[in-house]
This record gives structure tokens, C-alpha cells and sequence, in this order.
């Protein structure tokens, strides 16, 4: 099954990509870097997901984390007049809505969706009170032209020229990755996941683990918030981050809890609405602007329903651990 | 020999509920000591404040000479105990390997190093003779490997205090000697052995003191020549106990349950009941003996429905019962007293009154049509109340705050205060005290002699023998042996069981 | 929640939800504090422009009108055990097709052009609510996605609706045309006659929860899914169901809306009320009775944001921020920790086992 799918869409894209090469190469290697910046605040935001269901905390939140933190870096970079510690900002206003969600999640063993929730209604009620207009940052972070990359042909283009969240974002999923399968740390935070009192008595720390990954996990949805703000746009406005953040958990789902497979997913996310968006440029067909708006939404309807109860996930997801019951 | 394990003067209560009070043991070098007690005794609260995952309200534990943190479970761990729960402390969907080493991963720069904890794994399993495979998920392991991959955990930390609780109560009555045997040749290492358990056989066989607890309370210790399986089972429940249950002898009549070339799968999806074929008669109690795990669970389940069936059909009085459809075997007679009663007998935040009508609440006299009639509901809760003598001041009480038993008790009264045609009781007295199993058994039978066809599922072959008029010994998803009571005996049930033929 | 479990002196479903709104506006406070405009005279003009006259009386009153519907549309999914996050979405389907019902049909007396366009709101609601609780049942998909991004999918729908096929003509506002008169639902007594209708929603479906055996499956499978099919109730059905009664709840909200206040569909005039929804059903305790008081509070505070800029220069954003704080102690357990009662120790050990 999972072969079969990843098969056939590489198919499909590989199909997508020579038609549109073949009919103008510029506009093909535009759509495909257009793909890469719609995917990363997508993947990054999965990561959100990944991090914290795989060691059994439900992050239904990381729309609100996503939103508050693009609104605290977009004006602390404007305030600061300093775009890079906006992004720090926003990356702990991040780690403070993980921290927020932990606690109720792990020391009130609150509903973890309505936990969720309550960030998401927190996030816009407290961007919608301060909103202010009339604020603008210097400049939105430099995209940086990679060396030797850069020159390579139809890759090139495609590859080059993002910005630094983009590139760190990137090596960041393949880390976390790496940090999940390969490391004790992620032994553990999976253990944590999939059977909390193993790992409790075993004598790792259940409680500490899903603290310190659900903070962290902030800091990444923070991350994802400053990418919006400060590097793909570079303003800010009441609800911008548009259902991303609920997207992302569809693509958590769809890549199987797996931040390769997470990545994977975004990136499909990503070429399809490049790719509409290139249509409708090129008036190809004739969309209206709504249905095109639509598309990321009933993608994500359309990705859960295929997949759901054909993946596992974390066994102890959204339960909170309680110490003396076993 | 030295002194292990010092318990000093340990309490601990939940609530109101005291689970273990001033209690003070030693375990020493070398020496298996047993804990015995019934179902809610606190032998695993105790254990758990051994093992750091429960904190002592009052008094101490010392290991090794030094006192212990309470609720430490690290701090425990690295002073050499080790412990093998009821219910298995293992990731399910992660290797042998990986669960061995969780907590302590042999790396490299932060990397597991997965290759020399396979060889670690491989060493251990080899010192004690203990096979398993590396590479093997656990949740495709028999359970009696899946307990072997904990011993094998608790001893590559260096054990020098094993901690066993129920470890046989999931073990074929030959898987019990193996363990019996492994546990001897860790003790002559010199590992101490707290070995918990509520089966005498075994405690006979194994130990080398018996610590009894009952109602939180150490009641004493001995050893097996100073004692009997009579005099500890008195010690255990604090009377003489009724090792049989008594009954008249059954009279069965026509054939009210009949179950047909029944398969059905497992939640993994794997066949657990394998063409299996069984009729019970009006009046009598047939019990299924067998090993948990062995399709017992899946049975129950869609004899009454709730479990889709893959082919064969189940017949009550005549009429097969459609699939997938609780409510139509409901209606066809059947009762069905569940084995996780939290988890389908009750709604706990429900009250008393509401969880006696959870399966007829949409019929008369407790509704009439669309409308509920909450006198009637109320009224009857009292009468059942009093009638099943559940220890609740009113029936309007939630269920969630009785105990254990009343609890089961409530459950009973629902499903044997209707018309009787097939009851189907799985477990009935798990996790139940003494007094209420005594009641839950009278009342089955009673049921029985009202005419019912009673099929019992039970882990404990004891209920089977002391309750059932005819036995079906129940092996790998099919039924393997019937006798009938007279007929019975326990070793070839116990062969039958471990799928060995008689 | 348990309003059977005889507990005659327990006031905590009153007291914590009375907390939590005074610790909200404390919090409030201090931010309005830091805003540099004193807390005190900026509640004082939020509480008596919305409770202090008769006229102001009705003004929340009609605010809190939808209020209600889309908290009950909240409240009895919740009880179903299901968090219905797509009120918005069902409301706004509803506005737009009771408002296509209004201006359409020409010539039906009043007596039967509101209820059929209220039907037609209170329908389409539930279509929108189907597809969610469809995928629930059938294919385990969580309703909460599923619903948020319905409410997306919707908003963008009915923008494309109102400014082609359902556009008024000649004119640039992206708007349907006016409801015909008879249409428009009457007041009586002062107050919108959606009000009346809210209270007798809430009233019926406070008495199905509590007197049905329909309100007794809901119930049941909200508080213990597994218990619910050995009990015989369909889970699926009960899914569908209790879905598709919010959704006709919520619709019903967009059309008294739609039929009673703004006369046309406008896409942004409903926005928020499906959202305020969750705050009221959370507030209210998931009650259909107590969605009432939660709402008329709420819409309280909503009626008289515009006045406490004018007066204190308070951005009416504050409402957003006060009913996030609110909601977050409600539903903070740190309150309702002080009121727990002794008993529910007792309960705590039914997991303490051997």
C-alpha cells in the first residue's frame, strides 16, 4: 500500500513536471520552487504533530502556535527593527504556547483537544486584541543563493534562493528524523508514545519527556509562525495562518507519524497547490479564485479519509499518564 | 546470607480505601519469598513502593542497607531491583531488543548502539538459558517469550531483587514449571526472589518463606513445611474456606445455545477462534477452560454479537443471532455478564438505577415508546439493589464509586435479573473479593437451576472445576477436549490447555 | 454533568463557571491596565450598556440569540462525546440557504415563507454536518478536523455563491438580495421572535437529553462508547445523529440571523458566531439549559464592544480576549479542583486493583 502510493505519485509528478518543462521550462522550475515555500510552514508545522503524538500528547493546537508566534515576531522584528530577533521571538512565544499545552495536557491530564482548542481560541483572541496596522519590518530574511547547487541545471532554481528558515527547516526534519530512529532520546519518546508505563518503569521520566518534546514541539510551530511572517511574506494579518496548522495534522497522518514521510506529504501538498495556482495563471482552465482556496481544505478531508484506519498511530496518544493506576 | 530488602512499617491508602497498612518484611540473598494474598490484598500496591512507582503514605523501605527514596523508580532500579509485572511492561510494536535496553541504551556519541545491545541481548539470553530472538516484535511473541524478554530486561540491569508479580497467571500450567524452575536457578545465583501470587500450588512448590497479606494487613509469615494449602488459604481469606461450591446436581434439558463452525478474528486481525463448535443445554453450567489468550475473549464476543463473525452462525433457542447486532442477542435471551466491566458492563459516571436498565432502558416497563419512565427506572434500581445486596446507601449513587465487587454486582444483577435463556459470563469474578465471588457463584448457579443454559469463561481453572457440570478445555482458538465434571481431572485439563495432547 | 447523581448540595456546575468569569475579567483587567485605561470604568460601560436598560436588555438579547443556537449545536455534540468545531461553517450554510429561501420564493404568505426558510437553514446546516459525521462514523476520521475544515470550505463556498449565482445585480457588494417581507421574522414583545424559538429549542432539547430514550443512547455513548454497543445502541447512528442535530441547530442559528437581523446574506456579518458557540456550550457546561445564561453573557459583552470603545477607547477586540481567558479557566480544571467534592476520592481508587 505504501509503496503503491508513493509509486504512483512520483509517477504523476514526474508526468506533471516533463509536460510543463517541455512547455516552458522557466515557469516549470518556478512552480516546483513555488511548491518547496507552500510545503515547508506545512512540514515544519507536521513536525509540530509529529513531535508530540509520537510520545502520546495530541497537539490540536499548532494552528493558534503558529499564529501567535507569527504575530509576536512579526512585531518584534517591526519594533526591534531587526527581522532575525523577530524569528527569536516568535520561536519562544512558540516554546511558551508547547509549555502552556503541557502543562494542561500533563499535569492537568486535561482533554487534550480541548486543551488544543483553547490555545487555537487564546492565540486568536490575543492577536486579534493587539493587532495594530501600520507596522512594517525592515526587510522579510534574505533568501541565500546556494553555492555550486545554485548552478545546477533545472535543479538550480529550484533549489536555491530560499530563505534560511527554509534551508534550516529542511535540515531540522531530517535531524529529527534521524534523532527518532537512531537516538536514545527517541527510542524513549517513542516508548513514551506507544506504552508510557514501560518506559516509567524502566525509569525514564514520562512526565519530563513529554514536557521537554511538547515545549520544543512550540518552539518548531514558533518557527513555522516566524516563516510565515518574516520570510515568506513578510507581514502579518488577523487569522493568516489560514487552517495551516489543521493541514499539518493531515500530513502527520499521511506520513505515518514519520517526519520523512510528514516531509513527503508537504511537499505533495505543496506541488498541488503550486501547481493549481500555475493553472490558473496561465488561464489554463478557469477557476474561481474561492475553489482554489479551497483546494488545501478538501485535500486534507480527502487525505484523512483515505488513510484513516489504514495507519497506527502512537498507541497512548492523547492519554494522559497516570502514575498509580497501571 | 545478607539482608536485600527491608520493608518497615509501610502504609499506604487511595482515598478512603487502605491499601496496605504498617507492614514489615526482609527479603534475603539468595531466598524466594513469596507474597500471597487474594485479589485486593495490596500485595502489588506494596510491591509497587518497593519498585518506586508507588509512594508509601508512612514508613520505610530500605535496599541493601540504604533507604529508598520514596517514589523513585529510577533511584531503584539502579540499586538492582528489578521487577516483571502482571501486565507486561514492553513497547508492543518495538523489537526484544529495544525493549531490553529502554532506559539504559548502550551509544555512541548519543547514537544507540544497537548492534552490541543484540549482542548484550544474545549473551543474557544464553547465560540463563532464557531463548528468544533479538529481532522479534514483541507484540508477535507467545506470551509466555513475551515474559521471558522481561526477566531478561530486569536481569541485564544487574538484578539482584527480582520482583514477580502474578507472573503465572497468563502461563499454561507447563510454562508454570518452566518459570518455576528459572526462578530456582536465579536464587541459587544469589538474586532474591519477592514472588507474588494467590495461587497456593505454586507457593508450595517454589518458595522458600510465605509472607500471607490480607485487607492491606501482614497476617504472617511461614514456610512450606510449616504449613498447608488449607492453612494458608485460611490464612489468606481469614475463615474456612468453601473449596467447593455447593450445588445440586444438574439436570439439563434441551440445547438453548448452539454455536456452529464459528471463526472469528482478533483486534490484530488474526484468526482467534478457529471453526469452533459448542451446544449448552437448558440447567446446566458449561465451563471454558484455557489459557487466556487463546480465543476466549473473541468467542464471548460474538456469541453475543458484539464482535463480527467471520463464518458459522450462533443459534439461541432456535433462532441464529444476526451479526454484528448487541442488541438482537440481547433480545434473543442472551446475557452476557462482560469480562472488562469498566470498560462495557457500566457507564461509571452513570448511576446505579441507569446502569441496571443499560441494555433494556428503551423497553417497557422502563420506557414507554420514545418516553423514558425514570419511576420505573429508579424503583427498579432499589429493588435490585437490595435484592443483590450492592453495598450502595441508594441506588441513584454513581457506579463509579463503588468498590470492585458491588460493581460486579451490579453488572449480575442486571444480566440475571431478566428472563433467562443463555447467560454468558466471562471473568465474573476477577479482581471481586471473597465475599462477592461466593455471591456471583450462587447466583449463576441459581440461574442455572431456573433453567438457564449457563456457558462460563474463566482464567481460573478452579472456578471451572468447582462450578461447571461439563468442561470444554479451549486451545489455540478451538475447543480440544468436553468432559464432564466427573470426568474431570487437572493435570490432562492443564496438558489440554498447553495445546499438548492428552 | 451529573445532574442525576443526587447530589443536592453541589453548586460547583454554578459556582465554577461564575469563577472562572471573574478570574477571565481580573486577567482582563490587568491587561486593559497595562493598556493604560482603568479596568474598572471600561466593565462598568461593558455591564450597563448590555444589562443596565431595557433597550440595552434587548440588544443582548438578540445578540445572544444565535448565540444560543450555536452553543446548543456545540453542547449536544458534546454530549455525543463528539467536539463540534464546524458550528461556524454549519451557521453560515445555513444563513446563505435561508436567505436563498427568502428572496426566491415570492408570494407565500408569512405564516409559511419563515418556516420554510427556516427549514431550509436548519437543512442545509445539517448537510454540511453530515459530511463530518459520515466520515466519524464510517471512517474514524476525528470530527474535529473534519469540521474546521469544513467551516474553511464553506466560508469560501458561500464567497463564491454570494458574488455570482446568488449575487444581487447591478450593485458591487458581494451580497445576496433582500429577503422578500414575508420572510422577515417578526419581534414580539421588544424581542426577536428567534429568541423565543432559541429558548424552546433549548427547553426540548434539555427535556429529549433528560426524558428520552434517544437523550439516553446520546448520553450513553458519550460517557462510554464500548458500554454503549454492549448496551445495544448503535454507535454509528448515534454519531449521525447527534451531528446532524447540531448541524440543524447551528443552521437554525444562521437563519434566525439571516431572517430576523441582517435580511440578505452577507459573508461577513456571521462571522465569529459559530465560534462563540464553543465558548457557550464549554461555559454552559454542555447544557441545554445552561447554554442560555452563557449566552446571553457572552452576547452581552458582544452588544456593547463598539460603545466601550467609543466611551473608554478599549479596542471591542477585548471581547475575543476576555472569552478566550474565560474559556480557558472554565475549562482549567484549577478551579474545579477547589469544589471537588469528597467523594469523588472514592472513585479515583476504582483503578486500584490488584
Amino acid at each position: 500500500m505504501k509503496l503503491r502510493t508513493s509509486h504512483y505519485l512520483i509517477i504523476a509528478f514526474l508526468a506533471a513536471f516533463t509536460y510543463f518543462y517541455s512547455k516552458d521550462g522557466l515557469v516549470a522550475t518556478s512552480v516546483l520552487y513555488t511548491a518547496i515555500q507552500f510545503a515547508l510552514p506545512l512540514a515544519l508545522a507536521a513536525m509540530v504533530g509529529v513531535m508530540c503524538e509520537r510520545t502520546g500528547v495530541v497537539n490540536i493546537g499548532i494552528e493558534g502556535t503558529m499564529l501567535i508566534s507569527a504575530f509576536t515576531a512579526f512585531f518584534a522584528g517591526a519594533i526591534l527593527k531587526n527581522t532575525v530577533q523577530g524569528m527569536l521571538v516568535g520561536v519562544f512565544t512558540g516554546a511558551m504556547m508547547g509549555l502552556l499545552l503541557a502543562l494542561m495536557a500533563v499535569n492537568w491530564k486535561m482533554d487534550q483537544i480541548i486543551a488544543g482548542v483553547i490555545i487555537n481560541i487564546l492565540a486568536a483572541g490575543i492577536t486579534s486584541f493587539y493587532y495594530r496596522q501600520n507596522y512594517s519590518i525592515p526587510s522579510t530574511l534574505d533568501p541565500i543563493d546556494l553555492p555550486v547547487i545554485g548552478a545546477w541545471p533545472i535543479l538550480g532554481p529550484v533549489l536555491s534562493f530560499h530563505g534560511p528558515i527554509t534551508y534550516f527547516g529542511i535540515f531540522f526534519i531530517l535531524g529529527l528524523w534521524f534523532a527518532l530512529y537512531k537516538t536514545s532520546w527517541g527510542l524513549r519518546s517513542r516508548a513514551v508514545g506507544e506504552h508510557p508505563s514501560s518506559a516509567d518503569t524502566a525509569g525514564v521520566s514520562v512526565s519530563r519527556l513529554r514536557y521537554l518534546n511538547v515545549t520544543a514541539a512550540g518552539a518548531v510551530g514558533g518557527l513555522a509562525g516566524s516563516y510565515l511572517a518574516l520570510e515568506a511574506v513578510g507581514i502579518f494579518e488577523r487569522g493568516f495562518t489560514a487552517g495551516k496548522g489543521f493541514t499539518a495534522l493531515a500530513i502527520m497522518i499521511f506520513g505515518r507519524w514519520n517526519p520523512l514521510g510528514a516531509l513527503a506529504a508537504a511537499l505533495f501538498f505543496g506541488l498541488t497547490q503550486a501547481v493549481t495556482n500555475q493553472l490558473m495563471i496561465d488561464e489554463v482552465v478557469e477557476i474561481p479564485p474561492q475553489f482554489i482556496n479551497m483546494l488545501p481544505y478538501i485535500l486534507t478531508i480527502v487525505v484523512l479519509a483515505i488513510s484513516a484506519g489504514k495507519v497506527r498511530p502512537p498507541a497512548a496518544e492523547g492519554i494522559p499518564y497516570e502514575k498509580e493506576k497501571s | 546470607m545478607k539482608t536485600l530488602l527491608e520493608i518497615e512499617g509501610v502504609s499506604k491508602s487511595f482515598g478512603s480505601v487502605i491499601a496496605n497498612e504498617d507492614i514489615s518484611l526482609t527479603v534475603r540473598e539468595g531466598e524466594i519469598l513469596a507474597l500471597l494474598g487474594e485479589n485486593g490484598a495490596g500485595k502489588s500496591t506494596l510491591v509497587k513502593a518497593v519498585f518506586g512507582l508507588v509512594k508509601p503514605d508512612t514508613g520505610t523501605i530500605k535496599i541493601n542497607g540504604t533507604v529508598m527514596e520514596s517514589g523513585d523508580t529510577a533511584a531503584a532500579i539502579a540499586s538492582g531491583v528489578g521487577m516483571v509485572h502482571q501486565h507486561f511492561q514492553l513497547v508492543p510494536v518495538m523489537s526484544v531488543t529495544e525493549n531490553m535496553i529502554l532506559g539504559d541504551e548502550p551509544k555512541k556519541f548519543g547514537v544507540v548502539n544497537i548492534k552490541q545491545a543484540k549482542k548484550e541481548a544474545l549473551a543474557l539470553s544464553e547465560k540463563y538459558g532464557l531463548e528468544v530472538d533479538p529481532d522479534a516484535i514483541i507484540e508477535d511473541l507467545p506470551v509466555g517469550m513475551a515474559q521471558r524478554v522481561e526477566i531478561l530486561k530486569a536481569l541485564r540491569r544487574d538484578v539482584k531483587l527480582l520482583i514477580l508479580d502474578e507472573p503465572t497467571a497468563v502461563l499454561t500450567p507447563q510454562e508454570t514449571d518452566e518459570l518455576l524452575e528459572v526462578l530456582r536457578n536465579l536464587a541459587k545465583r544469589g538474586v532474591g526472589i519477592l514472588f507474588i501470587t494467590h495461587k497456593l500450588r505454586e507457593v508450595m512448590a517454589v518458595a522458600d518463606r510465605i509472607a500471607v497479606l490480607r485487607g492491606g494487613k501482614l497476617m504472617g509469615t511461614t514456610t512450606p513445611k510449616e504449613s498447608s494449602e488449607s492453612k494458608l488459604a485460611q490464612m489468606m481469606v481469614g475463615r474456612e474456606v468453601v473449596l467447593r461450591v455447593e450445588k445440586s446436581v444438574a439436570k439439563p434439558k434441551e440445547v438453548l445455545l448452539s454455536i456452529k463452525n464459528l471463526r472469528v478474528n482478533d483486534d490484530r486481525k488474526l484468526e482467534s477462534v478457529r471453526d469452533l463448535s459448542l451446544e449448552v443445554h437448558a440447567g446446566e453450567i458449561l465451563g471454558i477452560a484455557g489459557v487466556e489468550g487463546n480465543g476466549q475473549r473473541e468467542l464471548v464476543e460474538a456469541i453475543c454479537s458484539m464482535r463480527s463473525r467471520l463464518s458459522g452462525e450462533v443459534v439461541v433457542k432456535g433462532k441464529a443471532i444476526p451479526n454484528l447486532n448487541p442488541r438482537a442477542a440481547h433480545l434473543a435471551g442472551v446475557s452476557h455478564i462482560p469480562e472488562d466491566r469498566e470498560k462495557h458492563g457500566l457507564v461509571t459516571s452513570y448511576s446505579i438505577a441507569d446502569n441496571l436498565v443499560l441494555n433494556r432502558f428503551d423497553q417497557a416497563p422502563f420506557a414507554n415508546g420514545w418516553i423514558r419512565n425514570l419511576e420505573e427506572v429508579a424503583s427498579n434500581g432499589e429493588a435490585l439493589v437490595e435484592k443483590f445486596d450492592i453495598r450502595a446507601p441508594n441506588a441513584s449513587l454513581s457506579a463509579g464509586s463503588l468498590s470492585g465487587g458491588n460493581k460486579q454486582k451490579v453488572v449480575v444483577a442486571r444480566e440475571l435479573s431478566q428472563q433467562l435463556d443463555v447467560v454468558v459470563a466471562a471473568q465474573p469474578t476477577r479482581g471481586v473479593d471473597v465475599g462477592s465471588i461466593e455471591f456471583i457463584h450462587n447466583q449463576l448457579i441459581a440461574a442455572r437451576d431456573a433453567g438457564a443454559a449457563v456457558l462460563l469463561v474463566s482464567a481460573e481453572l478452579d472456578e471451572i472445576l468447582s462450578l461447571a457440570d461439563r468442561i470444554a478445555v479451549i486451545s489455540n482458538g478451538k475447543i480440544v477436549a468436553i468432559f464432564s465434571s466427573k470426568e474431570a481431572d487437572r493435570n490432562t485439563i492443564g496438558r489440554l490447555m498447553a495445546g499438548l495432547a492428552s | 454533568m451529573d445532574a442525576k447523581q443526587g447530589k443536592k448540595l453541589d453548586f460547583s456546575p454554578i459556582l465554577v463557571p461564575l469563577l472562572s468569569i471573574l478570574v477571565a475579567l481580573a486577567f482582563g483587567g490587568i491587561l486593559i491596565f497595562i493598556q493604560g485605561i482603568n479596568p474598572l470604568s471600561a466593565y462598568r460601560v461593558l455591564f450597563t450598556t448590555a444589562f443596565g436598560s431595557f433597550d440595552g436588555v434587548a440588544i443582548t438579547l438578540a445578540k445572544a440569540t444565535p448565540l444560543i443556537l450555536s452553543g446548543l449545536a456545540v453542547a449536544i455534540c458534546l454530549r455525543a462525546g463528539l467536539f463540534n468545531i464546524g458550528a461556524q461553517g454549519q451557521l453560515i450554510s445555513g444563513a446563505l440557504a435561508s436567505a436563498w429561501a427568502g428572496y426566491t420564493f415570492v408570494g407565500l404568505p408569512a405564516l409559511v415563507h419563515i418556516p420554510l426558510a427556516l427549514i431550509f437553514g436548519a437543512f442545509f446546516g445539517a448537510l454540511v454536518a453530515l459530511v463530518a459525521a459520515v466520515l466519524k462514523a464510517y471512517r474514524g476520521v476525528h470530527e474535529v478536523i473534519t469540521t474546521i475544515m469544513l467551516n474553511s470550505i464553506v466560508i469560501a463556498l458561500s464567497d463564491y455563491l454570494t458574488s455570482n449565482p446568488f449575487k444581487e445585480p447591478d450593485q458591487p457588494l458581494t451580497r445576496t438580495p433582500k429577503i422578500q417581507e414575508s420572510a422577515r421574522m417578526p419581534d414580539l414583545l421588544g424581542l426577536p421572535l428567534g429568541f423565543f424559538l432559541a429558548i424552546g429549542l433549548s427547553i426540548t432539547l434539555w427535556w429529549i437529553m433528560r426524558n428520552t430514550t434517544t437523550g439516553f443512547s446520546i448520553e450513553t455513548i458519550g460517557r462510554n462508547k464500548n458500554a454503549g454497543w454492549y448496551a445495544g445502541i448503535s454507535v454509528k447512528k448515534t454519531i449521525m445523529l447527534s451531528m446532524l442535530i447540531g448541524g440543524a441547530v447551528a443552521g437554525v442559528a444562521g437563519a434566525v440571523e439571516t431572517l430576523s437581523i441582517i435580511g440578505r446574506f452577507e459573508p461577513a456579518f456571521n462571522a465569529g458566531l459559530g465560534f462563540d458557540g464553543i465558548t457557550v456550550a464549554l461555559l454552559g457546561r454542555a447544557n441545554p439549559l445552561g447554554v442560555i445564561p452563557a449566552a446571553i453573557l457572552i452576547g452581552g459583552m458582544r452588544a456593547s464592544g463598539s460603545t466601550m470603545q467609543f466611551e473608554v477607547g478599549v479596542a471591542p477586540e477585548l471581547v475575543d480576549l476576555l472569552l478566550a481567558l474565560i474559556l480557558f479557566f472554565v475549562t482549567a480544571p484549577l478551579l474545579a479542583k477547589f469544589f471537588k467534592n469528597r467523594k469523588e476520592n472514592v472513585a479515583m481508587t476504582s483503578g486500584w486493583s490488584n
